[in-house]
């Protein structure tokens, strides 16, 4: 399939991508920034490859300084991985139970754990608060990990999933004596792998991303996540630009990574969450 | 979590449809072992959400009632009607934050007008479009507390970039941003703004796939020009996603709560507070549980109503 190179779309493209790179603009500051020493950070015209290297400096500052970094890191990736684990695990089975058992009830259930989707997150922060303090979950990483294992998109979504799983299949299969939990593990969990795929890389972004439930439900400085760390690296650091910045691009980049590689997962999973239905 | 607010369309045609249809869908099987499974298999689902959302709700409903201070303990608090609700309606904190966070749904259009636009030019006239996606869709899975540090820096009044390069172009009294009573909500919408694009740019260019191409080849036939094609056909067939994302976006403008502490906390001088940054405050600096938790109810309600006129909208405003 050969397509004829059209030129004015070539130009068009060109224009965007100018746009594209002044949209990315904060970025690019950000980390040659980071890579800086502080007199030079705020120069203008602004330099964007360094003159004067200090990167292994502010990121070392940043790593194993005062607010170390790979602590952070270590937190925030047992947070999130369980967090995306537990939450995929809770989500297909219930995904599962909606769609395809017929027990009492089901529909009645599914209503009201639909309807707490309407719910705002922040207005349920202080009770949960009280109740985290009252059983002892407040500042540990279980507490953490549950507040966002439960998960009514990730249910509904891949309940869509199994919804698309003929019946047929699954009755013959239970005419052959097979239990749902078989027929759950061997027929449907590797038709909706890919949808599974696309929940968790969200839930995986949403959970590292995560500033507000860090900031109630942890206090010990040595069970903060990567976000809090960010925060309360800058206010300690506020005037030192350059390792603030060394900060911004630790939190960041891992992320941005994932995205990358799993981009086409990512872009799909938000789409299907938005518009058709 | 913008999506997730999406997901709220979705998730109330379906409440409507499994309501109508009433279960009379029947399986060979059922009776109590097909009942345990069912039960086993929502179970984890069931209580989780009973014990994290359920029963938080219900007790904040208690709670708004009585004068409670996380402080003084419970044996000292007691049921004071509707006072907490009195005070909060008539509390200038309060009505300014609501009225800060009418104005920060102004972002709202501006967001879409930028992704809409963006989205036709990527979806027709531009080779690499993968590409494009993830440029704009950057800044909407970037932590939220890097990016506002970041831009801390970048609107510094006097030695930020964004001053210095306006002083270059010369612009004799640049704005001072955040550090400015009248500037600094702007600079709040202006980041919302920019992490905004990529998520309702990607949910635009799902919605122009809907467009049946045949419409722009009858336009072109015609003699249509791109821009009454663009007025003609885009903007009233994508009505559906513009009013999905309109509403989106004002629900989440609700939310927005990271963006604001980190960057201003709320400054300077009460400029740029909202309600959940109030509520924020009122629970975890002030420790006053009741009052907080009336604070919770109102919003509650506040993103119930705009739900519901969604609901009512949908049917009225939108071209299908």
């Amino acid at each position: 399939m050969v397509e004829r190179i059209d030129m004015r779309k070539l130009i068009v493209t060109a224009i965007m991508v100018l746009i594209g790179i002044a949209f990315l603009m904060p970025f690019f500051w950000m980390i040659s920034a980071s890579l800086k020493v502080e007199e030079d950070v705020l120069t203008f015209p602004i330099k964007w490859i360094p003159e004067n290297w200090n990167a292994v400096e502010n990121y070392k500052e940043v790593w194993t300084g005062s607010m170390p970094f790979l602590l952070l890191y270590w937190n925030s990736i047992k947070v999130t991985v369980l967090t995306t684990l537990v939450s995929c695990t809770v989500s297909c089975l219930a995904a599962y139970g909606f769609a395809k058992i017929n027990f009492k009830g089901r529909n009645f259930i599914f209503l009201i754990v639909l309807a707490t989707f309407m719910i705002p997150p922040q207005t349920l922060l202080v009770t949960q608060f009280l109740l985290y303090r009252w059983i002892g979950l407040y500042d540990t990483h279980t507490g953490l990990i549950l507040l966002n294992s439960f998960s009514v998109f990730g249910t509904f979504m891949l309940r869509q999933f199994y919804l698309g799983i003929s019946n047929e299949i699954i009755e013959s299969a239970r005419m052959d004596g097979a239990g749902h939990f078989r027929i759950f593990t061997s027929i449907c969990l590797p038709l909706v792998r890919p949808a599974i795929a696309t929940y968790a890389i969200l839930r995986f972004i949403w959970t590292w991303n995560d500033f507000q439930n860090p900031l109630i439900f942890l206090r010990s400085k040595e069970l903060y996540t990567i976000q809090l760390g960010v925060q309360s690296f800058s206010d300690q650091h506020g005037s030192v630009y350059s390792l603030m910045m060394a900060a911004s691009v630790s939190a960041i980049l891992p992320l941005l990574i994932i995205f990358i590689i799993g981009q086409k997962n990512v872009i799909e999973g938000i789409q299907l969450g938005g518009v058709k239905g | 979590m913008n999506s997730e607010v999406k997901v709220e369309t979705k998730v109330v045609q379906t409440t409507k449809s499994i309501v109508r249809k009433k279960s009379k869908d029947r399986s060979p099987f059922s009776g109590w072992r097909e009942n345990l499974a069912g039960y086993a298999f929502i179970g984890p689902m069931f209580i989780g959400t009973s014990i994290l959302v359920l029963f938080p709700i219900l007790a904040s409903f208690v709670l708004s009632f009585t004068d409670w201070n996380f402080v003084a303990g419970y044996e000292n608090a007691k049921f004071v009607g509707f006072e907490n609700f009195t005070k909060l309606l008539t509390n200038a904190l309060f009505i300014k934050g609501l009225l800060n966070n009418v104005l920060l749904i102004l972002a709202v259009p501006i967001t879409l007008l930028f992704s809409l636009t963006l989205a036709v030019i990527i979806n027709k006239y531009v080779y690499l479009k993968d590409l494009f996606k993830v440029i704009y869709f950057m800044p909407f899975i970037s932590s939220v507390v890097a990016v506002a540090v970041v831009f801390q820096v970048l609107f510094h009044p006097t030695k930020g970039p964004i001053n210095q390069l306006l002083l270059k172009l010369g612009v004799d009294n640049p704005p001072g941003w955040i550090a400015d009573v009248t500037f600094a909500l702007p600079s709040v919408m202006l980041i919302m703004v920019w992490t905004g694009i990529g998520f309702n740019l990607i949910i635009y260019l799902a919605g122009l796939q809907n467009i049946p191409k045949e419409l722009y080849e009858a336009a072109q036939m015609d003699g249509a020009t791109a821009w009454s094609q663009f007025t003609k056909i885009t903007v009233p067939l994508v009505s559906p996603t513009t009013f999905l994302l309109f509403v989106t976006g004002v629900i989440s403008s609700f939310k927005v709560f990271d963006l604001i502490i980190v960057l201003t906390n709320g400054g300077p001088a009460n400029s740029t507070i909202t309600p959940v940054v109030y509520l924020y405050q009122q629970a975890f600096i002030e420790l006053k549980t009741g009052y907080a938790s009336a604070i919770s109810l109102v919003m509650f309600v506040i993103i119930l109503i705009i739900t519901y006129i969604q609901f009512i909208g949908q049917k009225k405003w939108v071209n299908y």
